[in-house]
């Protein structure tokens, strides 16, 4: 099953939650949607299963006009964010909930559907908490029931709204691969909302940035993290240096100063320079692409995290391996291994 | 100097140092001792004065001539007819709020649109319009001289002093209840069950019954309940619109008080009395339901 919107355009009052978003997602793919609160992710989400209607534009289902259908009639499993588990039905309601309310006509018999209940619970691992309501169990628990009732109902396509948000941070860690596996195991053509980086990153087959209702970029996770097509994507992924530099005559200056930036093709005026933390290279005063004195150093781990006061002024804060230490007082050059410069 | 004072003076005045610094520490933790006597007498006494022995007097005046007097009085065609009309404009407007204040609920908790606080205000109206204006409101409505008096009699129908009017007025004064009850319940617990019952391939009807009511059903029986009790104990709007036709539009409580009028005092308070029980049942059957509204919810999301 393919996916396919359109120039959606969606507002909600005065704030424009979606300003025409294209997207198309092939068969058997598991697509992450990420971008921070309020950028239209979640409201995507919901138009395709029917939960919201757009202002304008298409949505299409396997090739077909999703838009003349409700989200009852749109045979889509929906994940909630707060699992939205009916309270007062047992964990096997729950779960049987969408084969009970099938029409008559082609509703299974009772054995069909405790079996498949049954097979469902074996799915996602927790046949054993059949009985139990949904108070009675823990976070991760829920939402793994949350999909087992979503998958009963054989989903054309599966849509799961920030489903480990709720969660904390070892039981989101499980789930990921846990959510990987699974997708592999039925490959149901699915999108995933996240604002956490590192879930989309990590089991998306592909990924949608998103800003202020727009789509920021589409690509795989490494493409989004190594070639990021803008400011923003570059700012939102990963950990980096942000510099506000001028560009001029094929010169990058950083205020007066002029950088030994290569700043070919760029446009002229006024732009940022991202570095990836840990892509600024540490040497001895006087080598490198700019100087500065070191003022911290905490030590995570393999790295140690250093804030530097630029000749310049700016302060930025770097990742070097802890092979050499670095101490506060340091003076030190630095080189961007890599780096980008983005107008605007 | 210390080194000097004996060790028992030493004791005796440690100890009674530390009686000294619990005393002021239990003055800072509550308030001091006299002042806490005080309030909770204060508030026992206001309380026995104006509430358990009104309720008393009511049952020792009943039981004043013996209970076969109290049984005759209650068995009394007059009493009878005001306990079957009590019941009867009860039932009714009891269940026209359940429906009008489940669907009130439902479009304040689960839609969004404009002029809803107007309407939230709207639902507020019958507890802030003293109830004899509600009553005044049907009669200039339905009243020979109101706006539909000259229809109604064309097409011979009786609303004022007949039992429609009653129930209109009762359901008036009553609609706050289920609909105060289930509001802030509903909003709580927002749409995304339904949005689930829905994206699963329930009907709009499905899920109302099997999604919807299960979820709120304390709740509204939460309302229904306080609606019941001010139905049957409602005066000021009934007596308005009632017409007071003994044996044909005397609700209890009117009949309490032409009873009383009437120096039929055992009579009176016996009636009363059946109001009064219906108050503790009410009562019970309340803080029961508050537990379970309570308990039975699950807060962690």
């Amino acid at each position: 099953m393919t996916i396919e919107v359109r120039k959606l355009v969606k507002t909600f009052g005065s704030f424009k939650a979606l300003d025409g978003v294209d997207l198309k997602v092939d068969s058997g793919e598991l697509l992450a949607l990420l971008g921070p609160s309020g950028s239209g992710k979640t409201t995507l989400l919901r138009i395709v299963a029917g939960l919201d209607w757009p202002d304008a534009g298409e949505v299409l289902i396997n090739g077909e006009d999703a838009l003349t259908h409700g989200a009852r009639e749109r045979h889509v499993g929906f994940v909630f964010q707060h699992y939205a588990l009916f309270r007062h039905m047992s964990v096997f309601e729950n779960v049987a909930f969408g084969l009970r309310v099938q029409p008559r006509a082609i509703r299974k018999d009772e054995t069909t559907i405790r079996a498949r209940v049954k097979e469902l619970l074996d799915l996602v691992q927790l046949d054993w908490l059949a009985d139990r309501y949904p108070n009675q169990l823990s976070g991760g628990q829920r939402q793994r029931i949350a999909l087992a009732r979503a998958l009963a109902i054989e989903p054309r396509i599966l849509l799961l709204d920030e489903p480990f948000g709720a969660l904390d941070a070892k039981v989101r860690k499980e789930l990921r691969k846990w959510l990987r596996s699974l997708h592999h195991e039925i490959n149901v053509t699915s999108i995933f909302v996240t604002h956490d980086q590192e879930e989309a990153l990590e089991v998306a087959n592909r990924v949608v940035v998103m800003d202020k209702g727009r789509i920021e970029q589409i690509g795989s996770p490494d493409d989004v993290y190594e070639t990021p097509a803008t400011a923003f994507v570059h700012g939102f992924i990963g950990e980096s240096i942000e510099l506000p530099v001028q560009v001029a005559d094929g010169v990058v200056r950083l205020g007066e100063r002029p950088l030994p930036l290569k700043a070919e093709g760029l446009a002229s005026g006024a732009s940022k320079l991202f570095v990836r933390r840990h892509d600024m290279l540490v040497g001895p005063a006087g080598s490198g692409a700019f100087e500065g004195a070191v003022q911290h150093v905490r030590n995570f781990g393999p790295v140690q995290r250093a804030e530097v006061a630029l000749s310049g002024g700016e302060t930025i804060e770097i990742d070097a391996p802890r092979d050499r230490e670095l101490r506060a007082g340091d003076t030190v050059g630095l080189e961007p291994r890599r780096y980008r410069i983005f107008a605007g | 100097m210390a080194m000097q004072i004996s060790d028992s003076a030493m004791l005796a005045t440690s100890g009674a140092k530390a009686r000294a610094r619990a005393a002021a520490l239990e003055n800072i933790r509550t308030e001091p001792a006299a002042v806490r006597i005080a309030i909770i007498t204060l508030a026992v006494s206001f309380l026995t004065i104006f509430v358990v022995l009104p309720l008393v007097l009511v049952f020792a005046q009943a039981f004043s001539k013996g209970f076969m007097a109290y049984v005759t009085a209650l068995a009394e065609p007059e009493a009878l007819a005001a306990i079957k009309l009590t019941l009867l404009v009860a039932a009714i407007s009891v269940t026209l709020n359940l429906v009008f204040g489940l669907v009130a609920a439902w479009a304040v908790a689960k839609f969004e649109f404009s002029g809803k606080t107007f309407l939230i205000t709207l639902i507020d109206l019958p507890f802030s319009v003293s109830p004899v204006i509600s009553g005044l409101v049907f009669v200039l409505l339905f009243g020979a001289q109101g706006y539909f008096g000259g229809w109604l009699r064309d097409h011979d129908i009786q609303i004022l002093f007949a039992v429609p009017g009653i129930a209109l007025a009762t359901t008036f004064v009553t609609f706050p209840f289920v609909a105060r009850a289930l509001i802030p319940l509903m909003q709580e617990q927002g749409t995304q069950e339904e949005e689930a019952a829905i994206s699963l391939g329930a009907s709009g009807l499905r899920t109302f019954f099997r999604v919807t009511l299960p979820n709120i059903k304390w709740g509204l029986l939460y309302g229904v309940l306080l609606c019941n009790a001010r139905a049957m104990g409602e005066f000021g709007a009934v007596s308005v619109v009632s017409g007071h036709i003994r044996g044909e539009t005397n609700t209890m409580p009117l009949l309490v008080e032409i009873l009383y009028d009437e120096y039929q005092f055992v009579a009176a308070f016996a009636i009363a009395s059946l109001l009064a029980m219906l108050a503790l049942i009410t009562l019970v059957a309340k803080t029961i339901l508050e537990r379970r509204l309570d308990g039975g919810e699950d807060r962690d999301h």
